[in-house]
């Protein structure tokens, strides 16, 4: 779906690869017989599919794409206890930072001004991760600027349409300057969504959302 | 304290966490030998919170005296640091997701739901025993006729749910919940990983699991 930050990071590890690979675009509010086939379980995209065989779950379809095109670019870390840590950062981002972002989008004022410090205090630490790194991954960009790099060009979007301001020079200036190498990156660049297109999706569900709450 | 560089394993755990379970089965499939340190989570240790600074959670493996942090990391940790000895993850890129998805569905689905089951009453534990049994219905489709998630050997996911058969009882109990009658394969399979070394060792005796909720019932006042 060409708005998921989760399906973006399939493309950004199938193009490090070089790998070719067909898009194709689902309708959430109206699911694809494939879809439902290829997951029955959860039902969500992405889906990789590689010759008919179906994997679900941006994170392990990450992990499916290093291990099967091995000799390409590496996403993982060689060593077994940086993988570890990739993968707790990882999880980290997609349980606590996913979470915390979110009430940013759907709040106004006091409310947001306290979602949006405790979003901040989750990015410091995940932050800890890129101390002394050019990226996550080290020199090059790798498993976990994966996992983390929609933060990049969605989080400023977030912050235009709900009016919040939350990676900042002052609060986060690794993370910051992050964003700026990792958007910076050929590759990452070419897959991103339309921004315009992206702001006015999200700028309509804020006042659906803001609305209703 | 600075440059104290413990050599070995050691595990901080808790000694009725499936978490915590499921690295002391990988362990000891892996045959590696590790000091256990039971944690009082009503009061951390300074380890503990050294160890795990970000959750301040068990259960944490510290190898060398470098912490590694989340069960399902650990193990998969365990498998590729001690590659020698037998694999608990296959080694087929398509199996090792399959068996990543299997293993994360777990971690997201069943704690929490048998969480509510233990902890909620009327509408919101009618709601938990639903989804709990749909739960174990799509996990007993993953196993299929197999004898393990994995096929032939026992791996990841078994690994990964097998601590969990030690609450089927609790289920019961608490959320009349009977694993037997709703899903008889997964129960044979819970039975047949029971007969292993590294399950009988580590899981916690079911009644033990049951007097350790009922406990915490009385002091959440859930009747």
């Amino acid at each position: 779906m060409w708005a998921s930050p989760m399906a973006i990071r399939v493309e950004w590890a199938l193009r490090l690869k070089g790998v070719e690979y067909e898009y194709v675009d689902e309708d959430l509010g109206n699911k694809s017989e494939a879809l439902l086939r290829y997951n029955p379980v959860t039902k969500k995209i992405p889906v990789l599919v590689d010759d008919g065989k179906p994997i679900a779950e941006s994170t392990i379809i990450v992990e499916y794409i290093d291990e099967t095109w091995k000799d390409g670019y590496p996403l993982m870390p060689a060593d077994p206890y940086e993988r570890a840590q990739a993968r707790f950062w990882a999880r980290f981002a997609e349980d606590k930072c996913n979470a915390a972002l979110y009430p940013i989008f759907v709040t106004t004022g006091e409310a947001q001004r306290k979602v949006v410090h405790e979003a901040q205090q989750c990015l410091k630490t995940l932050e800890t991760a890129l101390k002394g790194k050019k990226f996550f991954g080290g020199d090059n960009v790798g498993y976990l600027d994966i996992i983390v790099g929609w933060f990049a060009h969605w989080l400023p979007l977030i912050e235009e349409v709900s009016g919040a301001s939350v990676v900042t020079d002052e609060e986060l200036p690794l993370m910051k300057a992050w964003f700026d190498r990792f958007l910076a990156v050929d590759v990452i660049k070419a897959a991103l969504p339309d921004r315009d297109r992206l702001l006015a999706l999200n700028k309509a569900r804020r006042e659906q959302l803001v609305s209703s709450a | 304290m600075a440059g104290e560089k413990r050599k070995g394993l050691q595990l901080l755990d808790f000694w009725v966490s499936p978490f915590g379970q499921r690295c002391r089965i990988a362990l000891d499939e892996k045959a590696l030998p590790y000091e256990y340190l039971e944690q009082d989570l009503g009061n951390k240790s300074e380890l503990l919170i050294r160890s795990n600074p970000v959750h301040k959670k068990i259960p944490v493996l510290v190898h060398d005296g470098r912490p590694v942090c989340e069960s399902l990391i650990i193990v998969q940790y365990i498998d590729e640091a001690f590659s020698s000895s037998s694999s608990l993850l296959p080694s087929d890129p398509y199996a090792r997701a399959q068996a990543r998805f299997w293993a994360d569905y777990i971690d997201k689905k069943v704690y929490d739901c048998g969480t509510r089951l233990w902890k909620t009453k009327g509408e919101p534990q009618q709601q938990a025993r639903k989804e709990m049994v749909e739960i174990l219905k799509t996990l007993e489709g993953a196993l299929g006729d197999k004898p393990y998630f994995g096929g032939d050997e026992f791996g990841f996911v078994d690994v990964a749910f097998v601590p969990f058969t030690a609450w089927f009882l609790t289920y019961e109990r608490f959320g009349e919940i009977s694993v037997e009658k709703e899903c008889p394969k997964l129960a044979a399979w819970a039975k047949r990983c029971g007969e292993r070394e590294s399950v009988k060792k580590n899981l916690s005796p079911p009644e033990k699991v049951y007097e350790f909720i009922a406990t915490l019932k009385k002091k959440f006042g859930i009747e």
